[in-house]
């Protein structure tokens, strides 16, 4: 106790540069590279999200983009009425309105096809929430109200009190803080009662249905939260794109969220923000040489996990463990 | 005396296997009831029918008086069953005390909470450790399940058995894989909480079955041959032939 572990020190120095960078690039004048910042933080909760349940709870979800579409799309259809008129009783740029929109809507999505999903184990629960993404994705890809496979451009930001979402560095602050909130929740809960029940039951469900615990209902929970909570970078996604389409929610984006996870080190706190660190900078990189990045990408992908139990975290693990 | 425990005409079988051949049981409280029978007779598929790890193809179960037959296995353990695994079954990447702990706070009823950390709730780890030191593990407690022995897995399986505090333990071979010295000290340990807990108790070792139940039950092809007093079955001659014969 005490003394402050690699992994700790890696935490630490992280997310201090993540809180110094971004606005020091902005004013030297680098504004692009805030912007890069600020995907990054906003995939960083969404990837923090899905950890909860891959990491702590064995729970391998592939259709997680859809959480993060749901949330978008509760900013961009108040607005779109907001500015084009119908659907008067969600018309709105409130801000908290949308917030309330994205996070209820992700939660209920969440109940729903966790409900189904989490009856199957293993490959057919990969696939079973695979084919809820999808559906989500064509939903909203059939909508020719909100522009169907063309998307939706936001026009007006939503509208928040202290904060004006306009205002590059405020997004950024807004969004550096909800990483922040989303990481130390995730943290409270791992480690509560019922984050030990959610472990335990990825550890050996045998075991915890034996002492009692009715390991469906724990898991459900844990997906309904994580759901919640990567609506809610869908928010701050929409905000910051200004523009939506399904696009958002289609599968390979699902893959890239479990990609950042996996290649951070899931089951770790900072795990997927490194993990999403290193994937939307190898990603700006490669892009600029080849449109074939994907394939250093897979490779990088595989070599990871052959290579290094636990992630990129797993290498500053201590002797412990 | 009403039986804590009725089965009657169980049957289960795989594919073609007759595992559970109309299997008829009673478990009066208090007593340890061995169950005895060769490689494959169906002794643990018996177990997990009783547990609601596998649901029967036919026949009851009844609980004090309650018909169990479809209730859930989380449901079971909340009516005071449990059971222990013939093959360990652990949470191994935690560490021994979690692992204990996790029972303790199946039976305090808290485990839907999100805030506190787990660690902190000190009432449970104490009763964690009590169960630790008793099955003589307490040294290992904050060690990774996973580097603990065989010995001392088969240890944590009984303290996991002790902290659900089921009135009815149901113990599938717990000796398995250990020493004699080690199996002595589990019969002992065993003698020790007669009348205090209801005991149906699998185990291929004679001396130790001999020594702590009450009554016998045989099985042999899914089928009940024979239940009685021990030193009846000790001297029955069906069973001799059938199965104390082979040894
Ligand atoms: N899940 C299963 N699928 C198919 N057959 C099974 C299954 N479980 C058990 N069996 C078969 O049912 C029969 C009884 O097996 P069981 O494990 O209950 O025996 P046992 O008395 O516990 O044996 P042992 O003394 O070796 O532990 C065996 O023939 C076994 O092969
Ligand atoms: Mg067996």
């Amino acid at each position: 106790m005490g003394k402050i572990t690699k992994i700790g020190w890696v935490t630490a120095i992280g997310m201090v540069a993540l809180a110094v960078l971004p606005p020091f690039f902005l004013m030297t004048g680098q504004a692009f590279y805030l912007d890069l910042a600020t995907r990054l933080v906003i995939l960083a909760i969404a990837a923090v999200s899905l950890n909860l349940i891959l990491g702590f709870g064995g729970m391998v979800s592939f259709g997680h983009a859809a959480f993060i579409g749901l949330g978008a799309y509760a900013v961009g259809i108040p607005a779109h009425h907001a500015t084009w008129g119908g659907f008067d009783l969600i018309a709105s740029y409130n801000g908290l309105l949308h917030l309330a929109l994205a996070i209820g809507i992700s939660a209920l999505f969440a109940l729903i096809t966790g409900a189904i999903s989490l009856r199957t184990k293993g490959v057919y629960f990969i696939m079973i929430t695979m084919a809820f993404g999808q559906m989500a994705f064509f939903l909203f890809q059939s909508l020719d109200v909100y522009n169907g496979d063309d998307g939706l451009t936001i026009d007006v930001r939503s509208e928040l009190p202290w904060i004006n979402l306009d205002e590059p560095l405020q997004l950024y602050g807004l969004a550096y803080v909800s990483l922040v909130v989303a990481m130390l929740l995730t943290r409270m809960i791992v480690n509560s009662r019922f984050g030990m029940v959610l472990q335990g039951a990825k550890g050996n469900d045998e075991r915890m249905v034996t002492l009692g615990f009715n390991t469906y209902f724990y898991r459900l929970t844990a997906y309904v939260i994580s759901g919640a909570m990567c609506g809610y970078s869908g928010f701050l996604l929409g905000n910051f794109t200004t523009f939506i389409s399904p696009d958002m929610m289609h599968w390979t984006r699902s893959g890239e969220l479990m990609f950042m996870v996996i290649l951070g080190g899931a089951s770790t706190m900072f795990g997927p923000v490194l993990g999403s660190s290193v994937f939307i900078l190898v990603e700006e990189l490669f892009s600029h040489f080849t449109v074939f990045w994907h394939l250093p990408f897979g490779l990088m992908l595989i070599g990871v996990v052959l290579f290094i139990r636990g992630g990129l975290m797993g290498l500053f693990k201590g002797k412990r463990g | 005396m009403t039986p804590m425990l009725q089965v009657a005409n169980l049957r289960k079988s795989f594919g073609g296997v007759v595992a559970t051949d109309d299997v008829n049981l009673d478990v009066i409280k208090g007593e340890i009831h061995g169950i005895i029978g060769p490689n494959g007779a169906g002794k643990t598929t018996l177990i997990s029918q009783l547990s609601g790890a596998l649901k029967p193809d036919a026949g009851a179960i009844t609980l004090a008086g309650k018909d169990i037959t479809h209730t859930p296995a989380y449901k079971r353990a909340r009516l005071g069953i449990t059971r222990s695994f013939q093959i360990t079954s652990l949470v191994m990447e935690m560490t021994v005390l979690d692992n204990i702990a996790l029972a303790v706070q199946a039976q305090d009823g808290t485990s839907f909470r999100f805030v506190k950390p787990a660690h902190k709730i000190s009432h449970i780890r104490e009763k964690a450790t009590e169960y630790l030191r008793q099955v003589g593990l307490r040294r290992r407690a904050n060690d990774l399940t996973s580097s603990l022995s065989h010995g001392e897995h088969r240890q944590m399986e009984i303290a996991l058995a002790l902290a659900s505090e089921a009135e009815l333990m149901l113990l599938d071979e717990p000796m398995a894989g250990l020493g004699p010295e080690e199996s002595k000290n589990l019969t002992e340990f065993l003698l020790k909480l007669k009348g205090s807990r209801t005991i149906l108790l699998i185990e291929h070792d004679m001396d130790a079955v001999f020594a702590l139940a009450d009554r016998i039950s045989v099985l042999v092809y899914g089928r009940v041959i024979a239940t009685g007093p021990a030193d009846e079955i000790r001297n029955n001659r069906d069973v001799r032939n059938a199965y104390l014969g082979e040894e």
